[in-house]
């Protein structure tokens, strides 16, 4: 037990000791749950408009003033003719021109029907699409808005209610994914490298003739790595509720348990790496290419996995952050209790046991 | 009282298409105490053997023990009496000394004051830089430091594998000083090194190359049982002297040694006349018997 003891401790000090990749270790949480909770959003804010009202009556100027006044839009212009849309559109700044046609509320209020024109630079898709749907909204809302006047039967009014997440905040999606991405790399990474650098430095060498048994070597190792991992999933968690106002809306005790339990797979995970690999560069490399990119592809966390072909869905199910990521928006965001998520916990389990025996059985007694 | 039995051990390596033989007929014996050392160029086999010896790869054929203990079926108990310093060994180098030397005994679970009076000798040497991290220090300490840790536990035998590769010459002769006063406390050394000159520090020295031992003996057997007469010649041009006399058929052998070429020759010759006979050959500045050194006899055994 002392050995064991004595071992922990001097993996403290590798780690302690390395100060700039503790330092790294400790940021990359925060770092990382900032730019995605500020900087790096889907969502469209201020897009800069153009806007060519050839009516200029009331209607007109009651639109735009609502379209100014909503936060996705600042009107950078107005045009004077449509030869000018074109050359708006070729400087740049512009994403969308609301186009008023003339006599635009005479004809409304005539002929109950009145076009409005959304031009909308397509060259990001996604923006153009949302754009223009926010757009479309403001209009209906004025419509409704004039329509309360008139004695109008016969409406079907659709009621839209974002469940969980009624902001539609990007951030309700990237505090998980950050989590299983930081889990996976502090974990899998970093242990995979300290116990490969044990073999290079030809440490490992000297262990191996010890009477220390194996496993150990091995479980002394993870520990520094198991507490790291948690105090930054503590990071994250007071980052994103205080500083991004993402609640946790489950239990916290079961979404710790959960972590805990993912940053075990992870652990074994790097320890499998380590037992296929001789250098800290394969190592850092399969780490990278075979841990941490499945999690940002296939986890759900950037690209949805319902959208992919079959072949990749099934691949999907074997990446333990998918599972895990998972389980983090059902315990957090949606405030599920354990009996939602025993079915992914249970896989998340299984795959950790299998993970850890399949290591163990491959951590050699001698050197081949 | 044997402390270490090899016998006929063979060790061969997958490489991508052919295989690699490693280790052939390997037998010998060391009795409890003595200071062995395995010398031979890199590629001999040493390090295998050594790795086969403290447990870590298995033979593919052949037995081998150590302190009675076979290196298959008692590995763990050999792994508990056993020091082994292999060649890469460069400690943590973000752990000051004390703690390397610390975490090396909790692992054998003893402590540095348990035996203290026999890394005395050498921890007195490096104690001054005690709280300095490994890293920082010069590579005759880390080898010294290194020594410390793979003593730290008593082992009844100390394998090293070549200690005093890329060590200075001065720190190399200090350590083998060391290796010498380890024999006081009934401690077998299994030391190799590809230094020929370091051959004549140990008790019995195998000769090693191409995975096959040469010849087990005494330093001095070693370099007695090298019969022929041997010349060191100096010329006014080595290089050229070297290709003369390697192209003469009167000439057996002829390798640079230091500032001599070493000369055999085919046919007994006087002592008298070998300067004339050489002089016939080539122009040659100086001529000196000598007697034979280990290395000598190694260039010897190579060549048959």
């Amino acid at each position: 037990m002392k050995q064991f003891l004595f071992f922990i401790q001097k993996e403290f000090y590798h780690l302690l000791r390395d100060k700039r990749t503790l330092f790294i270790l400790f940021g990359m949480p925060v770092v990382q749950i900032v730019i995605f909770g500020f900087a790096l959003t889907n969502e469209v804010k201020n897009s800069r408009i153009a806007i060519l009202d050839q009516s200029k009556d009331e209607a007109t100027a009651s639109i735009i003033q609502q379209l100014e006044a909503s936060q996705y839009f600042d009107i950078e212009k107005n045009l004077q003719s449509e030869a000018d849309i074109e050359p708006a559109f070729r400087e740049g700044k512009i994403k969308l021109v609301v186009v008023f046609p003339s006599q635009f509320q005479s004809t409304l209020l005539h002929t109950n029907t009145a076009p409005i024109q959304l031009i909308a630079d397509a060259t990001d898709p996604n923006v153009a699409n949302t754009l223009t749907n926010y757009a479309s909204a403001i209009i209906l809302d004025y419509q409704n808005n004039i329509r309360g006047n008139q004695d109008f039967p016969y409406t079907i009014e659709t009621e839209m209610r974002m469940l969980y997440n009624p902001q539609m905040k990007g951030s309700y999606n990237f505090v998980p994914g950050v989590m299983a991405m930081v889990l996976m790399l502090v974990c899998a990474m970093m242990t995979s490298i300290s116990i490969v650098r044990e073999k290079e430095i030809g440490t490992m060498e000297v262990i191996l003739v010890s009477p220390m048994v194996p496993l150990r070597v091995v479980i002394a190792k993870m520990v520094p790595y198991l507490l790291l991992s948690m105090i930054n999933i503590g990071s994250i968690l007071v980052l994103s509720v205080f500083a991004l106002d993402v609640p946790i809306q489950g239990s916290l005790l079961l979404l710790v348990f959960e972590c805990f339990l993912f940053t075990i797979t992870s652990l074994a995970l790097g320890l499998f790496i380590s037992s296929v690999t001789n250098s800290q560069q394969t190592a850092m490399l399969i780490s990278l290419m075979g841990m941490f990119l499945p999690t940002i592809m296939f986890s759900g966390f950037m690209f949805p996995v319902e959208n992919m072909p079959l072949p990749l869905q099934v691949i999907s199910n074997v990446v333990p952050a998918k599972w895990f990521y998972y389980i983090v928006k059902a315990v957090m965001i949606k405030g599920l209790g354990f009996f939602s998520i025993w079915k992914e916990t249970l896989i998340l389990a299984g795959m950790t046991t299998v993970l850890m025996l399949i290591s163990i059985k491959k951590f050699k007694t001698r050197l081949e | 009282m044997i402390a270490v039995k090899v016998n006929s051990v063979k060790k061969t390596f997958k490489a991508e298409k052919s295989v690699v033989t490693a280790l052939q007929q390997i037998n010998f014996e060391v009795s409890k105490g003595e200071l062995f050392g395995l010398i031979g160029p890199d590629g001999a086999g040493k390090t295998t053997l050594f790795r086969i010896l403290t447990t870590l790869m298995l033979a593919d054929e052949g037995a081998a023990s150590v302190d009675g203990f076979d290196v298959v079926r008692d590995y763990k108990e050999i792994r508990k009496r056993v020091g082994y310093m292999p060649g890469r060994f460069s400690l943590y180098q973000d752990l000051t000394v004390e703690e390397n030397l610390s975490f090396f005994a909790t692992l054998f679970n003893t402590s540095l004051e348990e035996n203290y009076d026999l890394v005395k000798a050498i921890y007195q040497q490096i104690e001054p830089f005690k709280k300095r991290r490994a890293g920082a220090l010069s590579g005759g300490m880390k080898q010294k430091l290194a020594l410390s840790c793979a003593l730290i536990h008593r082992p009844s035998v100390l394998f090293l594998d070549e200690p005093t590769t890329g060590v200075d010459a001065v720190s190399r002769k200090e350590f083998w000083e060391l290796l010498r006063d380890l024999q006081k406390h009934q401690i077998t050394i299994i030391v190799s090194t590809p230094y020929m000159d370091e051959a004549s520090l140990c008790d019995r020295v195998a000769l090693m190359q191409n995975g096959k031992i040469m010849e087990i003996n005494s330093p001095k057997g070693i370099t007695e049982n090298f019969k022929k007469p041997l010349w060191a010649v100096r010329g006014e041009n080595m290089y050229q002297l070297m290709q003369t006399l390697q192209a003469s058929e009167a000439i057996d052998s002829c390798y640079p040694f230091g500032q001599y070429h070493h000369v055999t020759f085919t046919h007994a010759i006087p002592d008298s006349q070998v300067a004339s006979e050489l002089a016939k050959i080539a122009s040659v500045v100086e001529v000196k018997r000598i007697p034979a050194t280990i290395e000598d006899c190694f260039m010897e055994l190579m060549r048959q």
